[in-house]
């Protein structure tokens, strides 16, 4: 901040006039919170615990109806072909005993009909699994974009700067991994590591992400190479790394900033499409990928309300996430000074 | 112009060496012993031995890459693990399903997004330009996911409208029966993206002084928009849809899986599930080189529709 504080402040002058972006801003803050909040343990820690009966609807459409009664008459149908034959259904009573277990309804505890935004498959509460996959989807999201970015400006850096065999083989680096598609070079990994869990998403979109901002950091690098500023610390004897990250990183790490936003959204899309094909976060926790691949089997019953919370979870945060990095890229792009 | 691809050709050769060694230190070294995962969980070391030298995975690390390149060379990766297929087979017999609903997705995809980014884009700044802008980011914001999931479950499963899913014989019944409700998909997804990179490419061309120039000339704003603006602003969009082509054919795997169409991206899919490494290194190079073709391809062709850009 001190290095530059004249373009920062420009930069939040500008921003602090767009309206939407504040608002974006705020929300983001907000989700940063709850993600917070939920990996401290202050929130959501029981979202496993299975409170209420099997897919209790959310409150505002009101309970299901008791399974007894009213199934014997959405199964109308059938019950009234056996009457044909003139046969009394010998497991009626083991069936009915069934689905008032099923159901929750043991003498032993007493189970939620209904929660506010509804319940899985478990009786697990939808709202607070929303909470718990935001904690999820977002910090990979922020840590792998912040592995990305790092990469990407090291190598961009070392190659735009130095130049030479280093800039070659890099720009090696680069052309090998851009030319296979994104989304099928995560699969290939995450195919062979063929290893659940937070760190290995991470791992795998971070390692492989950091091409795009490797090119803009190489190209802003060579830019700033040769102007008076770094040749002016390169005289009074200042080593190449403190000319690298010391004097150049500052001037382009807006460049890195609108990336590494641009990034958590990409790479929490991605997270959500690697959690829905089994290759995300593992059982003993959840993401809103894991939440669209339960509710996949759930919208076929008509249960709606867990895709409902997750795509809603979801689509709010990188909506503000995305229109916040358009806000910042015109707040901090130099050509509009 | 030849010097210019026999250069960039033998360019090929270092990154293509790069992409070998990736796929080869993947599979070889962090996916572990594969005999393994073949030999499943009740297996003794004589059958792990044996798997292990039917796979070759017993011989050092220089033959075993050897062995790679000679079959990237002659284009026969064996046989899939998992169903015992050659794998070249496997490609020759799922390209015409993935063409038959990449190709029309593409088309209509393309019309419409060009459609709506020159609306946007000459009505630019205006309440429908910044509407319909914030409409595609919040459409982007929903996970491809969501519009299969809930696409299938009310068009085809509530409604009744398409097939659930499904495959068929004949090339008009898949088109015209099964590959309907996937386009539609495909579109609904590929739209938002599309309109905002169009719409940039619009206003980059509307901001160029000869537009200014065909203005003051007199020019209909109508004549200005779809002939000149159109023709430069169809450059990038041409070499982009290019560029997005090796990529779509393996990234389209999420629709294939879900509506049933037994495509490359389906098998790559089921591929990555099932460990099956031989199709999924085969795919990874096969792919890798088609994205070099298609940069080079993309190159010339800017150069033959634009001759004022030089190629280096």
């Amino acid at each position: 901040m001190n290095a530059s504080p004249g373009v920062w402040l420009l930069a939040w002058r500008r921003f602090e006039r767009d309206r939407l972006g504040l608002a974006c801003l705020l929300v983001v803050l907000i989700y940063g919170a709850v993600m917070a909040a939920a990996a401290a343990g202050w929130i959501v820690r029981d979202w496993s615990e299975e409170v209420a009966v099997t897919y209790a609807p959310p409150t505002f459409l009101g309970p299901e109806a008791p399974l007894g009664a009213p199934a014997a008459a959405a199964e109308a149908a059938p019950q009234g072909a056996l009457e044909d034959y003139g046969i009394p259904d010998p497991l009626a009573d083991d069936l009915a005993e069934i689905a008032r277990e099923l159901a929750g309804a043991s003498a032993t505890e007493t189970r939620a009909a209904t929660l506010a935004l509804g319940a899985d498959k478990w009786g697990r509460d939808v709202l607070k699994k929303a909470v718990k996959g935001t904690e999820t989807s977002l910090f990979v999201g922020l840590v792998a974009a912040a592995l990305a970015a790092f990469l990407g400006t090291l190598f961009g850096a070392l190659a735009g700067y130095r130049g030479g065999w280093i800039d070659d083989l890099f720009n090696w680096l680069y052309s090998v991994f851009t030319s296979i598609p994104y989304l099928l070079l995560v699969l290939a990994v995450a195919a062979v590591v063929n290893q659940k869990g937070i760190l290995t998403v991470i791992l795998i979109l971070g390692l492989t992400g950091w091409t795009g901002i490797f090119r803009l950091i190489r190209a802003e690098y060579m830019k700033h190479k040769a102007r008076e500023y770094v040749l002016a610390a390169d005289a009074i004897g200042a080593s190449e790394g403190r000319r690298m990250f010391v004097h150049i990183l500052p001037n382009v790490s807006h460049v890195v900033l609108v990336q590494l936003s641009l990034h958590v959204v990409l790479f929490i899309k991605s997270e959500v499409i690697l959690s829905f094909l089994g290759f995300g976060v593992g059982v003993d926790t959840v993401s809103w990928g894991s939440m669209l691949a339960e509710a996949q089997s759930e919208l076929i019953l008509g249960k709606w309300w867990q895709i409902a919370a997750a795509t809603f979870a979801m689509a709010v945060l990188v909506t503000a996430f995305s229109l916040l990095t358009d806000a910042l890229r015109d707040a901090l792009d130099p050509r509009l000074k | 112009m030849l010097a210019y691809v026999v250069r960039r050709l033998w360019q090929f050769v270092p990154t293509l060496l790069g992409v070998v060694l990736l796929v080869f230190f993947l599979f070889n070294f962090v996916g572990g012993d594969p005999a393994y995962l073949l030999a499943g969980k009740i297996s003794n070391p004589a059958q792990i031995e044996n798997i292990r030298r039917q796979l070759g995975v017993d011989q050092p690390y220089a033959v075993q890459l050897w062995i790679f390149i000679k079959q990237i060379a002659s284009g026969d990766f064996g046989a899939s693990w998992s169903t015992n297929e050659r794998v070249s087979e496997i490609f020759a017999t799922r390209l015409g399903p993935s063409l038959t609903v990449l190709v029309p997705l593409l088309a209509i995809s393309t019309l419409l997004a060009m459609a709506a980014a020159m609306l946007v884009a000459y009505l630019r700044g205006s309440l429908t330009d910044r509407a319909i802008m914030i409409g595609c980011t919040v459409g982007q914001s929903i996970s491809i996911l969501v519009y299969i999931l809930v696409f299938q479950y009310v068009l085809a499963y509530q409604l009744g409208w398409f097939p659930v899913q499904g495959w068929g014989v004949s090339f008009a019944e898949n088109l015209l029966r099964y590959s309907l409700l996937a386009i539609i998909v495909g579109v609904a997804v590929s739209l938002a993206p599309d309109i905002r990179l169009y719409r940039s490419f619009f206003l980059d061309e509307i901001n160029q002084d000869y537009v200014r120039t065909a203005r003051a000339k007199g020019l209909s704003e109508h004549r200005v928009m779809w002939v000149h603006v159109l023709r430069n602003a169809a450059i990038p969009i041409v070499t982009n849809i290019l560029l997005q082509l090796p990529g779509l054919l393996a990234g389209a795997f999420l629709i294939e899986r879900f509506f049933g169409i037994p495509g490359i991206g389906r098998e790559v899919i089921l591929a990555v599930e099932r460990s099956d490494f031989p199709i999924i290194k085969a795919v990874t190079i096969y792919v890798a080189v088609a994205t070099m073709i298609v940069n080079l391809a993309a190159d010339l062709l800017y150069k033959a529709i634009d001759p004022r850009v030089q190629l280096k």
